[in-house]
């Protein structure tokens, strides 16, 4: 039987993925966009996972919020990956250095 | 229903408008409507915030308790639109002299204004995520406006980055307190914690306030803030250190008060961590920097962190001393910055703090307004910076938090030196060829009204404490 620990179990250890794929890549920008989306679809399952469990449209709802904002989210992420191609030819990681933080 | 839509009409005619404006751009003149297009939106901005000032009363909710408007929402909307005015205006001519007067601009404020109004006014999970991201998502477009130029690219791309990072941790936090409350309404999970805390709960309210502290740029989640704030536009870069600050910290305000307000203990205990970090952080790291952006990235940092301390306090006053804190420092760097726009040595913007060596000597009057406003972000004492950081102070130690007034005090004693460093340039700097500075007469405006009220303003406070109490009251109370 597949119960509720499953799903959250699921959708931690996605987004937790989502995190390391951010913080550990060192290649190039269209891994952290990938992270990002996993991380906002691990989110998704544990809002339907909640919400089927308790019975309550609400969570489902939110999804189709999130779903809709992640596909924004991507559009301008990608707008600004090519700008930032434009100016400078890469999209390295580690070539956005031109100011240290 | 018709009663709901009329609850929400400034941010509805706010939305409107930039749609409008948007297509009326894109069809008819393009970038030659700018300067109509900037003016308009400030106009609108500023009518919107006399509506809302001067116009209810009371608590009215809309939507099924999504959208509240109460006096608490409506203070924080006054301070951001016009304060975002206030940036628009002053910035106006410097975006046309560099090439910046796209159309997109005042319109994209517009939208991540009205999603501030949101968040300030949200009474439920989904209101409050779909007005972040209104924000941000604008936000993140005025970042890369400068698009052929490496630095502004690369600090929206980071800004970008971060800020999604920031939305997910936010958006798994609201799921598990979605999932352990059982509603995503605020009234709903504030019935809940009153009977008892599951820790999923509590788990959830740690990461919806991780998001938070990245909006708020409260340390340990402040990186992106200097290189943001360096390279973005110096006009996007006074937007960035204004309005959205406001915002976001209402909205931690509204989720602690309204949702959690039950488990004080739990969330004042983060807060007055994230408050600690900030202040010294924003100190310390300041003190090294050259470039007079990054020093107000840093500055901004350390603010947060004595407006999260009157947030930690948990109590009615120590809200007040937040909203209080937040309309001073907001006018304090629309003033600020109407310096720094105006910074320039042949005809190209410069950031460089060693540049201001002897400006006193050269502009004596623009010189001692800055001194008025340095002296009043060190908060020393005859200016209103002062007072602002004395309601914090004073909230902590009412809510039995000595340990962290005293922290806010050495703070503030360490931050005050790389402001007055600046002072001592531009007066006993080494004679050097420096910095001119070329102002528009609403620049030169705001610099000294900004500066002038910081003096006068001791006097009652042009008014805004009534409006602070009352607002406290109604999140509070």
């Amino acid at each position: 039987m597949v119960g509720l620990e499953h799903y959250l179990i699921v959708a931690a250890a996605l987004f937790v993925i989502g995190i390391f794929g951010i913080f550990l890549n060192r290649k190039n920008v269209i891994v952290i966009l990938m992270s990002i989306e996993l991380m906002l679809l691990a989110v998704n399952i544990n809002f339907v996972a909640f919400s089927s469990m308790s019975g309550d449209l609400v969570g489902q709802v939110f999804t189709m919020f999130v779903l809709t904002v992640a596909a924004a989210e991507a559009a301008i992420g990608l707008a600004i990956l090519v700008v930032f191609f434009r100016t400078r030819g890469t999209i390295e990681v580690e070539d956005a250095n031109v100011m240290k933080g | 229903m018709m009663s709901d839509f009329a609850i929400a009409l400034p941010e509805l005619i706010l939305s409107l408008f930039a749609m409008a404006a948007l297509l009326a751009a894109v069809y008819t003149g393009k970038d030659s409507l700018t300067d109509a297009l900037t003016w308009a939106t400030a106009g609108l901005m500023v009518a919107l915030a006399l509506w809302i000032g001067m116009g209810q009363t009371g608590t009215q909710v809309a939507f099924g308790g999504m959208f509240v408007d109460d006096a608490f929402a409506r203070f924080a909307k006054v301070t951001i639109l016009v304060s975002a005015a206030a940036v628009l205006v002053v910035s106006r001519d410097f975006m046309q002299r560099r090439g910046l007067g796209r159309f997109e601009y005042p319109i994209l404020i517009a939208l991540s204004v009205v999603g501030m109004m949101v968040m300030v006014s949200a009474g439920d999970l989904m209101a409050l995520y779909m007005g972040l991201e209104l924000q941000s998502l604008a936000l993140y477009v005025v970042a890369t406006l400068q698009r052929d130029n490496a630095k502004s690219t690369e600090a929206g791309l980071k800004y970008f980055v971060l800020g999604a990072l920031s939305s997910g941790l936010l958006l798994y936090g609201a799921s598990l307190v979605y999932g352990f409350a059982g509603t995503t309404l605020f009234s709903g999970i504030l019935t809940t914690v009153a009977h008892d805390v599951p820790v999923g709960l509590l788990f959830g309210l740690v990461f919806m306030l991780s998001g938070l502290a990245f909006k708020v740029s409260a340390a340990p989640f402040h990186m992106w803030t200097p290189d943001v704030y360096e390279g973005a536009p110096t006009p996007v870069t006074a937007f960035f250190a204004t309005a959205p600050k406001v915002a976001a910290m209402a909205l931690i305000a509204r989720l602690v008060q309204d949702a959690f307000g039950g488990v004080g203990a739990q969330w004042g205990q983060v807060l007055a961590a994230l408050s600690v970090a900030s202040m010294f952080l924003g100190a310390v790291a300041a003190i090294g920097q050259t470039d007079i952006k990054r020093l107000m990235a840093y500055s901004s940092i350390a603010h947060m962190g004595f407006a999260l301390m009157g947030l930690a306090a948990g109590t009615e006053t120590g809200v007040q001393a937040m909203l209080i804190y937040m309309a001073i420092y907001v006018t304090m760097n629309v003033g600020t910055f109407a310096f720094i726009l105006s910074m320039e040595k042949d005809g190209r913007p410069i950031t460089d703090i060693g540049s201001l060596n002897q400006f006193s000597k050269r502009e004596p009057l623009k010189a001692l307004a800055m001194l008025v406003l340095l002296f009043s972000l060190a908060g020393v004492p005859p200016m209103l910076g002062f007072f602002g950081k004395f309601y914090v102070l004073k909230a902590a130690v009412d809510a039995d938090m000595a340990w962290l007034a005293l922290s806010g005090a050495v703070a503030s004693v360490i931050g005050a030196f790389y402001y007055l460093r600046i002072v001592f340039f531009m007066y006993f700097g080494a004679e050097v060829d420096g910095a001119e500075s070329r102002m528009v007469p609403v620049q030169w405006f705001a610099l000294v009204a900004v500066s002038a009220m910081m003096l006068l303003g001791i006097i009652n406070f042009f008014g805004i404490e009534p409006a602070a109490i009352a607002a406290a009251k109604s999140l509070v109370g």
